[in-house]
């Protein structure tokens, strides 16, 4: 096929950070992820689009194992981290969460001051030997998260009180302050007001450079902004991958150009 | 006429009203359901309602007032020469009740006539042998005033059931032929029912309400009553508790700080035992059990809560006491002298209260967001790290407006206290002594023989006062604080 062979060139030029073979999800008895093959690169933003249900948070959520918290989810197939499987028995998947951070569709600031928020991940990792380093990676973080100098007078008060834009950067960088990889994004603007939803697609532009970021999202225009690759999801199908100039403008599959296009979903 | 057949009477009248209002309705429709503004049941009910409300409305009113009114006529009769020493005028009264029953009774048995009943001229002598060989309780010889006062007590009381019947009657039928006129097809039945139903249920909910604040005033009136015999001060500042029943007042020592400290020691102990077994178990049922454990587990925990309290007061006096005898007894350590203890008490009722802790904790935790529990499961936290740092915080609030009410559900618990805990009240540190609380000595105070004037059995009510301000308060602080946490996740 010709986009898989444009797919292999890519891999060459670029360190394929994730690489998923043959993987299937079951939800009970609904048969919810079929047959994906998907090379996720590092240091780019990888958008999964489709239309609702077409499983791809559900293949997003694969990624950190965050699927094992439900009890009737099944996952079979490979998803190799850096070569190595994240399905194996010997991965923890709590390690694995912290090296493969998510950022969720509703901002879930903990009810916790906006420093415990952030200082959280480092506390239960180790992250920190002292008060001092603690302070310089909650500091570190909010900067990169881009919200340092709304909350740096208010680090104490309840990360609650912050409206939802600046919940979500919250929310990345006490992602982020854990040092992942890998940063999985289902939907992170979808409860956004557009200035908001502008900020953080900045942001995730700017974390482009140290992370492989994976976004999922409902908004085509967001996913031609800030990604390079594109995945179009469709009945739990991965009907293509490919550039997202290449989806945008010349798809090969006629479902994906019907779905851009706006005609399914 | 009984009043049984009184209310029957009225509802005959209402059914009958409920067909000919909804005939008459649709008669004046000519038979068009169509026509009319509401369907047919409407003009019928409409009509029901005002024959039988207005009417049973009086009846109930008229039954309070009359015994007071009938009351109020017949004991102007009464010489004060009649009322001896040592009595009043309500033992008076009661001797009067007691004879116009008799000669109801005697009269409904054949033994005496109307006539000779009524007689104003009758020779009390000659009436109270009669009224004794009627078998009826006449405690001593009549006298001329008491008999007259019970003749016309009878008489008014068997006039005013005539009047009673005949006005209810009346107004049954005024509220009928109301009802009926208003049977026309343009009448908006549908509408006046609806504000029927609405007053019923105001009726309702008022009188929930309206028994809340009863039970308060008769607290009020004789807590009051008690601080008139008993000086306040020494009521809550005085260190002992040692009511005598033998003279009135001045020996009697009735402070209430041993009885409250027996109290707080107790709900101490239950909370100590309950907090940590019922949040653990809430915590477990809520995250870490799979649906069919919880499904089995939890009905069973909450069984616990179906338990009478008696029963649980049985275990701590033939289980819980002799275990700890057993082990903090005269043969160990000798901290405990007898099976009643704080200690008894305060477990037996810490085992009552877990299902309480555990199934609000539990509801309060599962209404914790799952989008929290990602967040800090996909930072790559535990599950228990999740629960310590993140969910148990989120809940806490709720948790303890939880533990608020279990205490002071533990403060008002009787049973428990009275079989395990003893009846000695008693000012200690030590949990193996028997103490006493308050909700045990109100019993003990309004039990057996007491006279409801003394400041010993009165105490019983500034007792309930205390407790019930006591147990307002904390229910208040936890609704309040409740409250507060379910705002943050609206």
């Amino acid at each position: 096929m010709n986009d898989m062979s444009l797919l292999e060139r890519r891999v060459d030029t670029k360190d394929t950070k994730i690489s998923a073979r043959k993987v299937q999800v079951f939800y009970g008895d609904t048969h919810a992820i079929k047959d994906v093959d998907v090379d996720i690169q590092d240091k780019t933003v990888t958008a999964f689009i489709g239309p609702s249900g077409c499983g791809k948070s559900t293949f997003l959520r694969c990624l950190n194992r965050m699927n094992d918290t439900i009890d009737i989810c099944r996952v079979t197939g490979d998803i190799m981290l850096d070569g190595e499987d994240i399905y194996d028995r010997r991965v923890d998947p709590v390690q694995l969460r912290a090296k493969v951070g998510m950022v969720f569709q509703k901002p879930n600031p903990f009810p916790k001051s906006i420093y415990d928020n952030v200082a959280y991940g480092p506390k239960i990792h180790g992250l920190a030997k002292n008060k001092a380093e603690l302070d310089e990676i909650v500091e570190k973080a909010l900067r990169r998260g881009a919200i340092w100098n709304e909350v740096k007078d208010r680090l104490h008060a309840p990360g609650t009180g912050l409206s939802g834009g600046q919940q979500q950067r919250l929310c990345i960088a006490r992602a982020i302050a854990t040092e992942p990889e890998v940063l999985l994004m289902d939907e992170p603007c979808s409860a956004l007001d557009p200035i908001a939803t502008a900020q953080v697609e900045e942001l995730i532009d700017e974390l482009r450079q140290s992370y492989s970021v994976v976004i999922v999202t409902h908004s085509m225009q967001q996913a031609a902004r800030v990604s390079q690759k594109t995945a179009f999801f469709h009945l739990g199908n991965l009907v293509e991958y490919d550039d997202t100039s290449t989806i945008f403008t010349n798809p090969s599959d006629p479902r994906t150009e019907s779905y851009i296009t706006g005609r399914i979903g | 006429m009984p009043v049984l057949w009184l209310v029957l009477a009225v509802l005959g009248i209402a059914l009958v009203g409920y067909v000919l209002g909804r005939s008459l309705a649709l008669a004046s429709a000519g038979g068009e359901i169509r026509n009319l503004h509401s369907l047919p049941s409407y003009y019928g009910s409409n009509v029901a309602m005002k024959a039988a409300v207005p009417a049973l409305l009086l009846l109930v009113v008229w039954l309070i007032v009359q015994p007071f009114v009938v009351n109020g006529m017949v004991s102007g009769m009464i010489p004060e020469s009649e009322i001896s020493e040592g009595s009043n005028l309500g033992l008076v009264m009661a001797e009067v009740h007691r004879t116009s029953e008799g000669l109801s009774n005697a009269v409904a048995a054949g033994i005496i006539d109307e006539d000779t009943a009524r007689n104003p001229g009758a020779d009390p002598e000659t009436m109270t042998d009669r009224l004794k060989d009627a078998g009826q309780v006449v405690t001593s010889t009549l006298t001329a005033p008491i008999l007259a006062a019970a003749q016309r007590y009878r008489a008014l009381h068997d006039s005013g059931a005539w009047i009673m019947s005949g006005v209810v009657l009346v107004l049954a039928l005024a509220g009928l032929i109301w009802g009926l006129r208003e049977s026309q097809a343009e009448f908006r039945a549908r509408n006046t029912v609806e504000q029927g139903i609405r007053a019923l249920l105001i009726a309702a909910a008022s009188i929930a309400v309206l028994t809340t604040i009863g039970i308060v005033l008769s607290l009020i009136f004789n807590t009051i009553e008690f601080f008139r015999l008993y000086p306040a001060a020494e009521f809550f500042f005085s260190l002992n508790w040692a009511p005598s029943f033998s003279g009135r007042g001045g020996s009697s020592e009735l402070g209430i700080i041993p009885l409250l400290w027996g109290t707080l020691y107790i709900s101490f102990v239950a909370l100590v035992v309950a907090v940590p077994v019922g949040l653990f178990a809430a915590v477990y049922l809520s995250e870490y059990a799979t649906p069919k454990v919880r499904a089995i587990a939890k009905p069973l925990l909450e069984v616990l809560a179906g338990i009478p309290t008696i029963v649980y007061g049985l275990f701590a006096l033939l289980t819980i006491g002799p275990i700890l005898l057993s082990v903090f007894g005269d043969d160990t350590v000798g901290w405990m002298q007898g099976q009643r203890a704080v200690m008894t008490a305060g477990i037996a009722m810490g085992i009552m209260l877990i299902p309480f802790v555990s199934s609000l904790s539990d509801d309060i935790i599962n209404a914790v967001p799952q989008s929290l529990r990602d967040g800090s499961y996909g930072l790559g936290a535990t599950k228990s790290e999740t629960i310590k740092q993140v969910i148990l915080p989120a809940a806490l609030p709720g948790i303890v407006g939880a533990i608020l009410l279990a205490a002071s559900r533990a403060i008002g618990e009787t049973m428990i206290v009275v079989l395990g805990a003893g009846a000695a009240a008693r000012l200690s540190l030590n949990p193996f002594e028997a103490m006493t609380t308050v909700t045990a000595k109100i019993v003990s105070q309004l039990t057996g023989d007491s006279d409801f004037a003394s400041p010993e059995a009165l105490v019983a009510f500034a007792l309930g006062m205390s407790l019930f301000v006591i147990t307002l308060g904390l229910n208040v602080l936890a609704l309040y604080i409740v409250r507060k946490y379910r705002e943050q996740y609206e």
